[in-house]
């Protein structure tokens, strides 16, 4: 928690800037570099700026704890689910060929569902790591 | 001497990679802070990732993303593999930083040698501890 | 001038982590890590692995510095001084150190040269990646590709560690309101 203007109103203009690169990211990926994994520290790290920026309890009063956990096991869900999805529909086990008409479309689809399986499991998991550190800095 | 100038361009960033796996090695296991002791893995850590990711460079290649006019890529599976790495990397960091904080709260030290001492300590004291109570034992049973 | 590029780079990292475990100051030894990170990153960068660079950059020289500036916040960042007797015990692993290192250099004599394109990593599964992978999953990034798809099974367990490291952090940290009540 600071009391510097400058840091606020920095901090304040930049959030949403990292917030909005992270989702580039994370959708753009299969274009350009990017993916679940770096998509999902970034978002993680605009949230971890304004726990610094405007204090945890602000942050946490965002994303409450119990959020987070469901959040992360979400994400592993969404990607064991696709796996199962694709067994249902007569494939393999993550074999995502069979979830759209034709096997591009269907492998498309299924990388940007397991991408953001990632990205949610990541952020989530980054994010408690920094509350809980945080909060034992507490007195 | 020969093979050394002749290898030195063409395996410098192994050697590179194994002087700072060297580092990593001597901070983990010379006796010492322990917050030292997670950079130092995370220098080891490091040093695969750069072996890795020299192994899958080719000359005259491009990063592996299909674009008009590039026909000679790197490698993608180091890459893969590396990325997933560091993800697994922190998160793993994060548990080994964790477990230096619940340490500094038992022993009220991150000295690997203080705390073996205090663990020496705390062992001295328990024998005594014992001692004293089988000796009050004893000394209940006999009639007097 | 990529090679050149590389071999000042890579000083520069090496030069880093000398000066990391001779600190004696955790503060700075964790700001250090920082920049090693970053120049990491920039390695990664030249030899053509942007997703990787990418990646290291944001987890190396963000979040992990954040994490050890918690953690050194909450133990103190003064290293405590080596006292004479305490010098001796280092010649040991020192020694062990420098035979590794030797055992491993004569190990990478076998290694074929640097950026070679016939070298035998280069030739099993990943010119089938390559050439096959933008007509099988139809997207240009090989590294998505490879990464959700054709080692979806390999990133499936990677995402279920990443989630047990949270929970692990979450168990060994996360009580402290509970042990509060204890003692009031």
């Amino acid at each position: 928690m600071t009391r510097d203007p400058v840091l606020k109103i920095t901090a304040k203009f930049l959030i949403p800037l990292i917030m909005l690169f992270a989702l580039y990211v994370q959708f753009h990926g299969e274009y350009s570099p990017g993916g679940g994994f770096q998509a999902g520290v970034i978002f993680a790290s605009a949230i971890i700026l304004y726990g610094l920026v405007f204090g945890v309890e602000a942050a946490s009063a965002v994303l409450p704890m119990s959020f987070l956990i469901r959040q992360a096991a979400a994400g592993v869900l969404l990607y064991g689910g696709v796996g199962v999805v694709s067994m249902l529909l007569g494939g393999q086990f993550l074999n995502y060929n069979l979830l759209a008409a034709d096997p591009v479309s269907g492998q498309h689809l299924g990388i940007i569902l397991v991408e953001l399986g990632v990205g949610l499991t990541v952020t989530a998991v980054m994010v408690i790591i920094f509350f809980v550190f945080a909060d034992r800095n507490r007195p | 001497m020969d093979w050394l100038l002749k290898d030195w361009f063409s395996h410098y960033n192994y050697w590179i990679a194994i002087f700072l796996m060297m580092i990593g090695f001597y901070t983990v296991i010379s006796r010492g802070n322990m917050v030292k002791q997670i950079v130092g893995l995370n220098i080891f850590q490091t040093s695969v990732f750069i072996l890795y990711i020299s192994l899958g460079n080719v000359a005259g290649g491009s990063a592996p993303i299909v674009r008009e006019g590039i026909t000679l890529f790197s490698n993608p599976l180091p890459h893969v593999l590396i990325l997933t790495a560091i993800v697994v990397g922190v998160a793993t960091s994060a548990l080994g930083l964790a477990l230096i904080v619940r340490i500094k709260e038992a022993y009220g030290t991150i000295e690997e040698d203080e705390i073996r001492e205090v663990d020496r300590m705390r062992e001295s004291v328990e024998i005594h501890i014992e001692d004293a109570l089988q000796d009050k034992t004893l000394h209940e049973d006999t009639p007097r | 001038m990529e090679q050149v590029i590389v071999t000042v780079l890579l000083g520069f990292l090496a030069a880093t982590a000398v000066a990391v475990i001779r600190i004696k100051n955790l503060f700075a030894i964790v700001m250090l890590f920082g920049v090693y990170s970053l120049l990491c990153a920039s390695v990664f960068l030249i030899m053509d692995a942007g997703d990787v660079a990418f990646t290291e950059a944001a987890v190396g020289a963000g979040i992990t510095t954040v994490l050890m500036l918690s953690t050194v916040a909450l133990t103190g960042s003064a290293i405590r001084i080596d006292k004479g007797s305490d010098k001796r015990n280092k010649l040991m692993p020192l020694a062990l150190v420098t035979l590794t290192g030797l055992a491993l250099v004569w190990g990478t004599l076998d290694i074929p040269p640097y950026s070679d394109p016939a070298a035998p990593v280069h030739q099993h599964v990943a010119p089938r990646y390559i050439e096959d992978s933008p007509q099988e999953i139809g997207i240009p990034n090989m590294v998505a590709s490879v990464l959700a798809s054709y080692r979806g099974f390999d990133t499936l367990g990677e995402v279920a560690v990443v989630f047990t490291a949270g929970l692990g952090v979450l168990m060994l940290l996360g009580r402290k309101k509970r042990k509060d009540q204890n003692k009031s």
